[in-house]
């Protein structure tokens, strides 16, 4: 399948380029398909590639020495990954893994390079991108105090439990974030935890509180 | 009926990213517009929320207290 133009014009790094400037990285472009669940990238392996997302979507995580997995971005049509590693050469400090049936466009570490070296416009994009990307981990970073939030979890739990006689509204993981003062992922993974140590059960739309009486303790622990 | 996500027709842009994670296939995308298969049951991964960039699908946890 050839690479389609508007589909690339739609990647961040090759925004505001000319025709010309758009051919020139067609013609270095090669094509990857990847099935939902499948492991694009591992964390760890030296990269050869730059990739960046046609369709579908991946998610960016790093796995814990316990198996635990830590989302640090999903990445949606139009944006890279593996930036890391084609830029400073060293090993790919995240996995990847598809989400949904991907399209990648994937870009030769040597291609690469000559791109940025010729086209200064794309440098610019290349730096923009990053700069973002450094804002965002920095915002992570600050949320993932992990023992303060899954004591603030706990309370938020606590206080919207609802019944047959005191219906409480519904919470969206956003809105538990929201009032946690953190992002979506890290309350995902405080439930996940909380329901790992006894005090909830996830079934399907519902947390259970099954231990309210440790639920409550864990509230109570300060950092 | 099994309790499905929340669609705000309104906000989706038709990407269909949410009915590309979903492995359950509870979500299809017509006439450009996210719609539910009604027939699926959904287990409420939230892959679908995580993934819309418009806010546009919601799954809303419900909190109770276990019967003794």
């Amino acid at each position: 399948m050839a690479v389609q133009l508007e589909l690339l014009k739609r990647i961040l790094y090759f925004s505001n380029l000319n025709l010309a400037e758009l051919e020139s990285v067609i013609k270095v472009v090669s094509e990857k398909t990847a099935d939902r669940a499948e492991m694009i990238s591992l964390e760890g392996e030296s990269a050869e590639n730059l990739c960046f997302v046609a369709s579908g979507v991946v998610k960016v995580f790093k796995t814990s020495a316990e198996g635990k997995e830590q989302i640090l971005s999903i990445v949606r049509p139009g944006e890279s990954f593996n930036d890391i590693p084609i830029f400073d050469g060293g090993p790919n400090p995240v996995s990847v893994q598809a989400m949904s049936p991907v399209l990648l466009y994937k870009i030769k570490k040597n291609d690469m390079e000559a791109i940025l070296r010729n086209h200064p416009q794309i440098a610019l994009n290349v730096i923009q991108v990053l700069a973002r990307r450094v804002r965002d981990l920095v915002s992570l970073v600050e949320n993932l105090s992990f023992r303060h939030v899954i004591s603030r979890v706990a309370k938020i739990l606590l206080e919207h439990i609802g019944g047959e006689m005191d219906r409480k509204p519904r919470l969206t993981q956003q809105e538990m974030a929201a009032m946690a003062g953190t992002v979506r992922e890290v309350v995902g993974r405080s439930l996940k935890a909380l329901e790992e140590e006894g005090a909830i059960k996830l079934d399907r739309h519902r947390i259970i509180i099954t231990d309210k009486e440790a639920l409550t303790k864990i509230m109570e622990v300060s950092s | 009926m099994a309790e499905v996500p929340i669609l705000d027709t309104g906000k989706c842009n038709g990407c269909g990213l949410c009915a590309g994670v979903c492995h359950l296939n509870v979500l299809a995308i017509v006439d450009k517009i996210v719609i539910i298969v009604e027939t699926v049951e959904c287990d409420w991964c939230t892959d679908c929320e995580a993934v819309c960039p418009t806010g546009a699908i919601s799954c809303p946890f419900e909190i109770v207290l276990q019967e003794p």
